[in-house]
């Protein structure tokens, strides 16, 4: 009888053995080693054809003359075309009328937001939640005004950068240029405190109320409410652009607050800037 | 080498020879040139149920896109479509979203399960009898036939010299097998795209480029794997055989020759006795019409695919000869062991490994199930603002904004009403929208911005619902969610 599981003639093995399992040596089909020799032709075809070899200088650029850097830069410039219809529009359009197109806003607000992420997001944060001295652009607290025109006007002008049409006031230094005494600027920002409702000392407050009505009414306002011409902000609301305590407050007042914006009219274009307003009215605090 | 100050004797200088004998076994071909097989055409049962799964499988693949399926106006009515455009998949009463692709995993992992089952069950049947190489290459081998004639006919073909019979023949072989592909590439791309429109484009070549790509690219593959390539694929470029081994055991059903039976073989005359001989009359029939061209009296093979051509084969030998039947069958490892020692043997099909492959794949299934049936035809989720978490307002009230996903997978388009359920005091607004309703197209998605305003004072991180509710047929879908202040 013939072995019973066995070919006539077994073929040799390579001789390793793991775990009683032993390998074949069977050989190579030959069409394996032609599709081998056909993939090193195809490689020179493609050193030929194809950016190859570096030297010292460069590199072989190939009969096609492909180039990945070239094939992104074609890319980019496929984009901006694409863009360049709705930028036409965002030029030629107001405010408004872009807010009123769907497309339009949508190509706006997320053009603003990459030109805010580059631009504005070092002193608003990168959710435009802004940091103590520099406004949270989310909320409804608007120092200069929250329109369309207003916010424009102050990106493109800015505030206080010593440019002709840039939003200017100067608060002044109370304490530091002794306009008022200590104990008087105490009593102030004990009146200033009680303006946004909270408890105070009814005779300090009483006597700050005399010295805001001589001193602040001006520019905050009588009840405090704050005027966007002047950029004095809302006393009366829970909003303090530079902390809301008493020691914050007394600081504001010895001292004074100029905060400062660079205007952006010279370094970005007017469609971004136009971009960049519609993303900021977006945030949720547009007037 | 010897340093001096050493005081060994040195050896007698004899210089090594670098020669080889000219047999060695070094020297052996690292390359084997492949051998053409011409398989002879088996007549059986086996072969009739190769037909028949050749049929249904080729049926189901060339007609498939065909079929039409009524899904209302919004849809398409292609029963089996893959949409890559409109991001769907459909598959007759079922329409899957990208987000859903984890029901085509599934099938796929039931799939892979069921072949283990099989394969620990019956061995390769998978490759003998549906795989798409074994079906096609059949395709191919029954056209060869049918042209260039049987097997003998063929390698008369083979060895003759060219000549203008020849010639045609090869022509019209070529050309059919051409044509088979070019119609296989073909049905492919009509699963993607409606097929009675890319039809007529494709006619007026007026399709997309990628169609004639991948016509062209599944002809090529088709006609080099069918037509030339065959059974090279299976012994060298497949895994499947290699990972096989790991579902078989002693009890797995093989094509096997029963070498108790038909050992010792050898030539039989008409009137010779059969005492002290096999059954095997070794007319080399099982061979000749082996796909494979191995003899699988050899034993278990790599090579074989479990078609069982070879049954069929001897058994109308046997028939001739007058011995019974089986000579060749499916038959375990176990079984011959047993059935040498001469006792009955019927295969054990539950044994724990089936078991666990069976129970896999009811688990599997189970689950796929009850992910379809409970699957609901609208989503909603919720993205809360990450930067910045929340927003304070002047009044003293905070402001939470959210991105809304809504889902419809209806046919029809759906206006949907927003509520803030579970949270004291909240007020809710949809940026851009007045009101409170929602319109959603038909199987489509719609994304809005939410804000939600609550008074500042409560807790840090308070839990609320985000109802959406059909404002039609009043179905609620509730999402919960987070509401954050400062601490």
């Amino acid at each position: 009888m013939a072995p019973q599981n066995g070919r006539k003639s077994e073929p040799p093995t390579t001789g390793h053995e793991w775990d009683g399992i032993r390998e074949y040596d069977n050989p190579m089909p030959r069409w394996w080693l032609w599709v081998f020799y056909a993939t090193i032709v195809w490689s020179i075809g493609y050193w030929i054809v194809m950016p190859a070899w570096p030297h010292i200088s460069g590199y072989t650029g190939g009969v096609l003359g492909y180039s990945q850097r070239a094939k992104v830069e074609s890319q980019i410039q496929r984009n901006l075309e694409a863009q360049s219809v709705y930028l036409k529009q965002i030029a030629d359009k107001s405010l408004p009328e872009i807010q009123a197109d769907p497309d339009l806003l949508a190509f706006a607000a997320a053009g603003g937001r990459s030109a805010f992420a580059v631009n504005c997001s070092q002193c608003h944060g990168s959710g435009a939640q802004g940091a103590p001295g520099y406004p949270n652009l989310n909320d409804d607290a608007w120092i200069w005004g929250g329109s369309l025109n207003e916010i424009a006007y102050t990106i493109r002008h800015g505030i206080r950068n010593g440019g002709t049409d840039a939003r200017d006031s100067a608060m002044p230094a109370f304490g530091r240029d002794e306009i008022l005494e200590p104990g008087q600027i105490r009593d102030v920002v004990e009146y200033v405190v009680s303006l946004s409702g909270r408890p105070v000392s009814a005779d300090a407050a009483g006597r700050g109320a005399e010295i805001f009505k001589e001193q602040c009414v001006a520019c905050h306002g009588e009840n405090g409410q704050g005027n966007k011409e002047f950029g004095a902000p809302n006393l009366t609301d829970d909003i303090w652009l530079y902390g809301g305590d008493r020691a914050a407050i007394q600081a504001s007042v010895h001292n004074s607050r100029r905060g400062v914006m660079p205007g952006w009219k010279d370094r970005l274009s007017p469609e971004t800037i136009k971009q960049l307003t519609v993303f900021v009215h977006s945030l949720g605090g547009g007037e | 080498m010897t340093s001096p100050g050493n005081s060994v004797t040195a050896d007698p200088v004899v210089e090594r020879v670098d020669v080889e004998p000219v047999n060695a076994a070094e020297k052996r071909s690292l390359y084997q040139k492949r051998r053409k097989i011409f398989p002879r055409k088996a007549r059986g049962r086996f072969r009739k149920l190769k037909w028949g799964v050749l049929a249904a499988t080729l049926g189901v693949y060339y007609l498939l896109p065909w079929l039409r399926w009524d899904r209302g106006p919004n849809a398409p009515d292609q029963a089996v479509l893959v949409d890559f455009p409109g991001q769907r998949f459909y598959f007759f009463f079922i329409e899957i979203w990208p987000q859903e692709i984890y029901f085509v995993t599934g099938l796929l992992i039931v799939a892979a399960l069921a072949l283990f089952l099989v394969t620990s069950i019956a061995g390769r049947v998978w490759c003998g009898y549906t795989c798409p190489q074994t079906v096609w290459t059949d395709l191919f081998i029954w056209v060869e036939r049918l042209i260039e004639g049987d097997r003998n006919a063929r390698l008369r073909l083979n060895d003759a010299p060219w000549s203008a019979q020849k010639l045609r023949k090869r022509i019209l072989k070529h050309a059919a097998w051409l044509v088979i592909a070019l119609c296989t590439g073909g049905a492919w791309v009509f699963y993607f795209a409606d097929a009675p429109t890319l039809a007529r484009q494709l006619v007026a070549f007026d399709a997309p480029l990628v169609s004639y790509i991948f016509i062209g690219l599944l002809t090529f593959t088709t006609y080099m794997l069918a037509g030339h390539a065959r059974e090279q694929v299976c012994t060298y470029m497949c895994p499947w055989p290699r990972i096989q081994g790991a579902m078989l055991d002693r009890h797995s059903l093989l094509v096997s020759y029963r070498a108790w039976r038909g050992e010792p073989r050898g030539s039989h005359k008409k009137g010779d006795s059969w005492e002290g001989r096999g059954d095997c009359i070794d007319c080399n029939s099982c061979v000749v019409v082996c796909p494979m061209g191995i003899d699988i009296r050899d034993g278990e093979q790599l090579e074989c695919i479990n078609c069982a051509l070879c049954i069929d084969a001897c058994d109308e030998v046997m028939d001739k000869v007058g011995r019974p039947r089986g000579l060749i069958a499916y038959d375990t490892v176990a079984g011959l062991e047993t059935r040498t020692a001469g006792a009955a043997s019927r295969p054990r099909f539950v044994r724990p490994r089936t078991i666990v492959y069976a129970l896999l794949i009811a688990v599997a299934g189970a689950i796929m199930l009850v992910a379809l049936l409970s699957r609901s035809d609208t989503d909603v989720t919720v993205l809360r603002d990450r930067n910045p978490l929340f927003v304070k307002l002047s009044d003293g009230n905070v402001r939470n904004g959210y991105t809304v996903k809504i889902l419809n997978k209806q046919n029809r388009p759906r206006t949907f009403s927003l509520s803030a359920d579970g949270l004291a005091g909240a007020g809710l607004s949809i940026v851009g929208d007045d009101d409170l309703s929602v319109a959603v197209d038909a199987d489509a998605l719609r994304s809005i911005r939410v804000y939600v305003t609550a008074p500042g004072d409560g807790a840090s991180v308070a839990d609320f619902s985000l109802t959406v509710s059909d404002v039609a047929d009043g179905a609620v879908y509730r999402h919960a969610t987070t509401f954050r202040r400062a601490r």
